[in-house]
């Protein structure tokens, strides 16, 4: 199967115009390929949000180049890369980050409005499809805030399906969930994968999980340490 | 843009009682702004009304001759200036008022009652009888009626020194509510004046008023321009009131000097609010960001939350300053009931302070839209 990311020879230092720069990821080089399911795991600070930041064009690599398909994203002005993030890539997040002045739906459906199209019953339809599929039907009127926080981040990987991206970056997606809604939660993302054909890069600490993924990914001290593809 | 609005609106209704806070900060100041401004401004109509409202506000004569042609005269002057509302000839003498044995110093006045009772609003002062309608029918001041005894219907001669005595039917009596003008003043039609005077198609003064009493100096400039021609006399009021005018434009100054603190103060409320709102939303802010908002889309939702903040300031700054201007004329009344300054309501005033809000509250939010613009997608995920 072909890459749909590539990362040449990234490096990440923070702080660079001062007394104390540090230097998190040291010429990192890694190819993730399409439809794959692939966890990245590793001990705090080993430079593994960094990554994921970084592959999500939230973060810029201090030198090195990030290609997506085959294309150079440093080269993408600011707006070029909101929209590629807007299309592309679906975010999921440890701690959420609904909008809680919203409802589930209209979270769900934030990134399409965002790509600035008139919302049409089939979008309408596509929200309520994904809301189902993650088991929230009942609750898509519901305030974010006045949903529980297993609920909120089923909510949050509705949302980053919604504009059909072609990879989803979830960082620590279950780090705050107990251990049977982060079962079922990684149940379903396994299935969006096969179902959508969706790539995922999921940043994990549950090795037990992790195990469960094509590919596991371990980051140490800004180094890949271990690539196991089963 | 569309979504950047729904999202302004959906901060602000999140957080109410912040959103209710602030409209009612600045429609409190709007309020304020639109009470002394309306009042002062009410105050200087109901001044410039008495005093200058019912007469003449540009005058032109010619020194010791009466205006020939007077109607060509007049076409150019309607033609000169758009400020102009209403033109009129008059043409005017002295002499006595007999009746029986009693008289009295008067003076003779020859009107166009068409376009006089525009300057004077002689409808409103007449007070007894009708306007005369033919030749030697006369309108008399009410002192007069008095002075001589006279009643509608009577008959009284004119007595002049220079001029032959003529016979005039006294057909109404008027109320300048100005004891010189009721005790002197008698009007006619411009023929009877100028058959007394013996002269046909001249008159002695042209009258006139304007739209905005205030520019009279500058639409005498455009008459004199117009009539190119030395020896006609222009004269305003401004040059007959001085005292007034400076009166005037002292209360204005001090009015736009109370006009713009308020505002001022406004803004820097909304200015000091705002970048707060902005820190509160910097979670949200940083969410939309990662999944596509562009920077410039960011700053427009702050930019909707300053102008619906400003919209409702407005509306509410309005409402409650047309409520101060109401319960200050419904209770600050002179003795005869009347209010001691009558209600005026400026809708370009009201409209302008409106705007002054929309504009201030949208301009308050510059500086945080500018922040929000900025703010990093990468710091918000990694704070958390």
């Amino acid at each position: 199967m072909a890459d749909i990311l590539t990362l040449k020879n990234i490096n990440k230092t923070y702080g660079l115009n001062t007394k104390n720069p540090t230097q998190v990821l040291f010429d990192l080089n890694l190819s993730i390929e399409e439809k794959s399911f692939n966890a990245i795991i590793g001990q705090s600070g080993s430079g593994k949000s960094t990554l994921l930041n970084i592959i999500g064009t939230l973060d810029k690599p201090t030198s090195g180049e990030v290609l997506f398909n085959g294309k150079q994203l440093n080269e993408y002005s600011k707006d070029e890369l909101a929209d590629f993030r807007n299309q592309s890539i679906g975010f999921i997040f440890q701690f959420h980050y609904l909008l809680p002045e919203f409802t589930a739906l209209e979270n769900v459906l934030m990134p399409y409005k965002i790509s600035k199209q008139e919302v049409t019953e089939e979008i309408m339809q596509r929200a309520n499809e994904l809301l189902d599929i993650v088991g929230l039907d009942k609750f898509k009127n519901n305030l974010a805030n006045n949903l529980s926080g297993g609920q909120q981040q089923r909510v949050a990987i509705a949302r980053s399906l919604i504009n059909h991206p072609k990879i989803v970056l979830a960082d620590e997606p279950t780090g705050n969930l107990d251990s049977d809604t982060t079962e079922n939660v990684y149940q379903l993302l396994r299935e969006i994968n096969k179902k959508l054909e969706t790539t995922f890069i999921i940043i994990t600490h549950d090795r037990h999980i992790a195990e469960k993924t094509d590919r596991i990914i371990e980051v140490k001290d800004g180094r890949i340490y271990l690539d196991i593809i089963k | 843009m569309k979504l950047a609005f729904q999202i302004a609106k959906r901060f602000l209704l999140s957080a109410k009682r912040q959103t209710i806070v602030i409209i009612l900060g600045i429609g409190v100041g709007i309020s304020v702004q639109v009470f002394i401004g309306s009042l002062i401004s009410g105050l200087q109509v109901s001044l410039v009304d008495s005093t200058i409202g019912s007469r003449s506000q540009i005058s032109i004569t010619i020194d010791d001759e009466y205006i020939s042609n007077y109607q060509n005269t007049i076409a150019t002057i309607e033609s000169s200036s758009d400020n102009i509302i209403v033109v009129s000839p008059t043409v005017s003498t002295s002499g006595s008022l007999v009746k029986d044995d009693l008289s009295e110093i008067i003076i003779l006045r020859g009107l166009e009652f068409s376009t006089a009772k525009e300057i004077y609003n002689l409808e409103d002062k007449l007070v007894e009888g009708s306007f005369p309608t033919s030749s030697n029918q006369v309108l008399l001041g009410k002192n007069l009626k008095e002075l001589l005894s006279i009643n509608v219907g009577d008959s009284v001669v004119y007595d002049s020194p220079v001029y032959d005595n003529e016979t005039f039917e006294v057909v109404g009596f008027f109320d300048f509510k100005v004891q010189e003008i009721n005790n002197t003043w008698v009007l006619s039609t411009i023929p009877t004046v100028q058959n007394i005077l013996s002269i046909t198609d001249q008159v002695s003064q042209i009258e006139m008023q304007l739209d905005k009493v205030f520019d009279a100096d500058l639409t005498k400039e455009e008459i004199v321009a117009s009539l190119n021609d030395t020896n006609f006399t222009v004269s305003t009021w401004i040059a007959e009131n001085e005292e007034l005018l400076s009166g005037l434009q002292g209360q204005s100054s001090s009015s736009l000097t109370i006009q713009v603190a308020v505002v001022i103060s406004v803004v820097i409320s909304i200015s000091s609010v705002l970048p707060v709102t902005v820190l509160q939303k910097s979670r949200q802010l940083g969410i939309l960001k990662a999944m596509g908002v562009k920077d410039k889309d960011a700053s427009m939702i702050f930019l909707f939350e300053g102008l619906l903040l400003g919209v409702g300031g407005a509306i509410v700054g309005i409402l409650l300053g047309m409520g101060l201007l109401l319960a200050f004329t419904t209770f600050a009344l002179n003795p005869d009931g009347t209010p001691v300054i009558p209600l005026t309501f400026d809708i370009g005033f009201l409209l302008l302070s409106g705007g002054i809000a929309i504009v201030a509250s949208t301009l308050a939010t510059l500086s945080p839209a500018r922040k929000s613009s900025k703010l990093s997608v990468i710091e918000v995920i990694r704070n958390g």
